[in-house]
């Protein structure tokens, strides 16, 4: 499995490109992070990426076939998204919220079958939250909320997920759950196109960085190569320090101008 | 909490509905025991009138009531579920002022039950087309349908003030002003027909989408990137809705708190998939409106319109529901 975008660019009203001309390549087995200040284009990518909009110029393919030469039901039988939380308007159960995701393998009148619930078993059982399955979704956690709709995914069969800032409104032990669950999936045949705020993260769990700056590729490459102090100033517009913790790990720290101590 | 209860809210529904039925049959102001309606039901027995009051106007009037009852609950809970709102039924589309406006005009023309059925579920459609109408126009988001509704509903309820107004004060407008409180007095064999086909066909539509429905309450972007396009979809299910609202209202008038009390009580009861919540509110419905519509014609020595019963009750219900709800919630809303 191959997700690849060529040169793709985006413009929502002709002549204004808030994309412009991105590429990214990844294969099963890997994570990549999408950085940038907001408003930078991540969301606008992800959307390309997963064929909910298609780009004004540029490919998106997986396996080698463009996703404009593939119906809707098809692209979601290979790229699952993982939205951003929010608060659903009816109290369906995890369960429930997880079924949606074979959507794409039923035809307009089907009603799901028991295979199909054996599937969301068995994606419930991947996220580890099999236990919840009969919870109503509005009242768990919005780390557990987030775990169903990576679920919801996996149900879908799909093996490119694109998750929109996981890690927002999360506290740091239910970020680092969700992350350790991607990196998990990961390694069994899935890959995953994460868009951040937080640099530190992508040190953490990435294979691959794209940091984007006004819609345009700034640096893309290994998390190393691609966060920079250089790269970080660019993208945010401010001054970061890049330190080792003792564990050999990397770590973002703002330079501001007046820190108490 | 875990929300695996009401699996057998159909089984319980069912017969208690099937009761409603019967007692809806064998009681009434027409001086008969119970007994005797029954045995004319069943065993032909009994004299001609009492045979012909039970099978041509009674068993109509409550084939009618259930019909209506499980319209208006079905298309609330479908609507109420493609608006993501749960406080809103058939008004919000404009479908109610359409039809009232319709069966306002046949009866100030003084037209007969099929011209005020006819016209009011052609108002009715005519109405939601124009919402459709606006909607599409600016991309069928759930927002656009409301304001256009709202704008809808405010253009019929003008006409039906002028109606009003133009009608004969001595001989029109009492049959308009009664027509508009609701009531199923009106049902016989040939004005329950149209909207006992619409009924099966459009409760057996939603029947069928029920599964779907429940992607219908996710996001435009969310239901697109699991393959599924919802404004042609949103269409389709309006256009079922409103046939079933329409199909009602032409042969009951107003029947309020219906459409919007009967999905809450079935979301609470079997939770919020649409697979359960249809048929439950389906069955609900029915045998609300039916034991409501035996009251409404026994209770007093002049039968009570039904739109004031629904409304009497249905207030209380709905604040009760909503109490529940905001509690359960807790701080949150």
């Amino acid at each position: 499995m191959r997700l690849t975008a060529v040169d793709v660019s985006y413009a929502y009203v002709h002549g204004e490109e808030v994309l412009h001309r991105v590429s990214l390549s990844l294969v099963d087995g890997e994570v990549a992070f999408v950085l940038g200040a907001n408003g930078s284009g991540k969301t606008t990518l992800l959307q390309c990426l997963s064929g909910v909009r298609q780009p004004t110029s540029g490919v998106v393919s997986v396996d080698g076939r463009p996703l404009a030469q593939l119906t809707p039901r098809e692209r979601a039988r290979w790229i699952g998204v993982v939205p951003q939380l929010h608060e659903p308007a009816f109290a369906f159960t995890v369960a429930e919220a997880v079924l949606m995701g074979r959507a794409p393998h039923l035809g307009l009148f089907a009603r799901p079958g028991a295979s199909d619930r054996a599937i969301v078993d068995r994606a419930l059982e991947a996220v580890g939250i099999l236990g919840m399955r009969d919870r109503a979704y509005t009242e768990i956690s919005g780390g557990e909320q987030q775990l169903v709709l990576i679920a919801r995914g996996l149900a879908q069969g799909a093996s490119c997920l694109l998750m929109d800032e996981p890690a927002a409104h999360l506290d740091p032990r239910h970020q680092h759950g969700i992350l350790g669950v991607v990196r998990e999936l990961a390694a069994r045949e899935h890959l995953f196109v994460v868009t951040s705020h937080q640099p530190d993260n992508a040190f953490l769990y990435a294979d691959s960085v794209l940091l984007l700056v006004d819609g345009a590729t700034h640096s893309y490459g290994r998390p190393a190569e691609a966060i920079t102090e250089e790269s970080l100033r660019a993208a945010y517009g401010m001054e970061f320090e890049i330190v080792r913790g003792q564990s050999g790990a990397r770590a973002v720290v703002p330079r501001v101008p007046a820190s108490p101590s | 909490m875990t929300l695996r209860r009401g699996r057998r809210a159909l089984w319980i529904l069912i017969p208690i509905a099937a009761a409603l039925f019967l007692v809806s049959l064998v009681v009434g102001r027409y001086g008969v025991r119970p007994i005797e309606a029954l045995r004319a039901l069943f065993s032909g027995d009994g004299s001609d009138v009492l045979r012909a009051l039970i099978l041509r106007v009674r068993l109509p009037r409550t084939i009618a009531a259930a019909c209506v009852g499980a319209n208006l609950a079905v298309s609330g809970a479908v609507l109420q579920g493609l608006f993501r709102n749960p406080l809103v039924d058939g008004k919000v589309l404009g479908v109610s002022s359409g039809a009232a406006f319709g069966a306002a005009l046949a009866l100030s023309l003084a037209g007969g039950v099929a011209a005020v059925q006819g016209l009011s579920f052609l108002f009715a459609i005519a109405a939601v087309g124009l919402v459709a109408w606006i909607g599409w126009r600016f991309g069928a988001a759930p927002l656009v349908l409301v304001v256009g509704g709202i704008a809808v509903s405010a253009l019929f309820d003008a006409l039906i003030g002028l109606v009003k107004y133009v009608a004969d004060p001595l001989s029109r407008l009492p049959a308009i002003t009664y027509w508009l409180l609701g009531g199923l007095s009106a049902s016989r064999w040939e004005t329950l027909l149209p909207v006992a086909a619409a009924s099966v066909v459009g409760i057996a539509f939603f029947g069928l989408f029920s599964w779907r429905m429940n992607l219908l309450t996710l996001s435009d972007a969310e239901a697109a990137s699991l393959g599924v396009h919802v404004r042609p979809l949103r269409i389709v299910v309006i256009g079922v809705a409103t046939v079933l609202i329409a199909a009602s209202v032409s042969i009951s008038g107003m029947i309020g708190w219906i459409g919007l009390v009967v999905p809450h009580v079935a979301r609470a009861w079997v939770g919020a998939d649409h697979e359960r919540l249809i048929p439950t509110s389906a069955v609900l419905g029915a045998a609300a409106l039916i034991g409501l519509d035996t009251v409404a014609r026994t209770a007093l020595p002049g039968e009570i319109p039904l739109g004031i019963l629904t409304g009497l009750l249905g207030i209380p219900a709905f604040l009760l529901l909503f109490l529940r709800l905001v509690r359960s919630r807790g701080a949150e809303r």
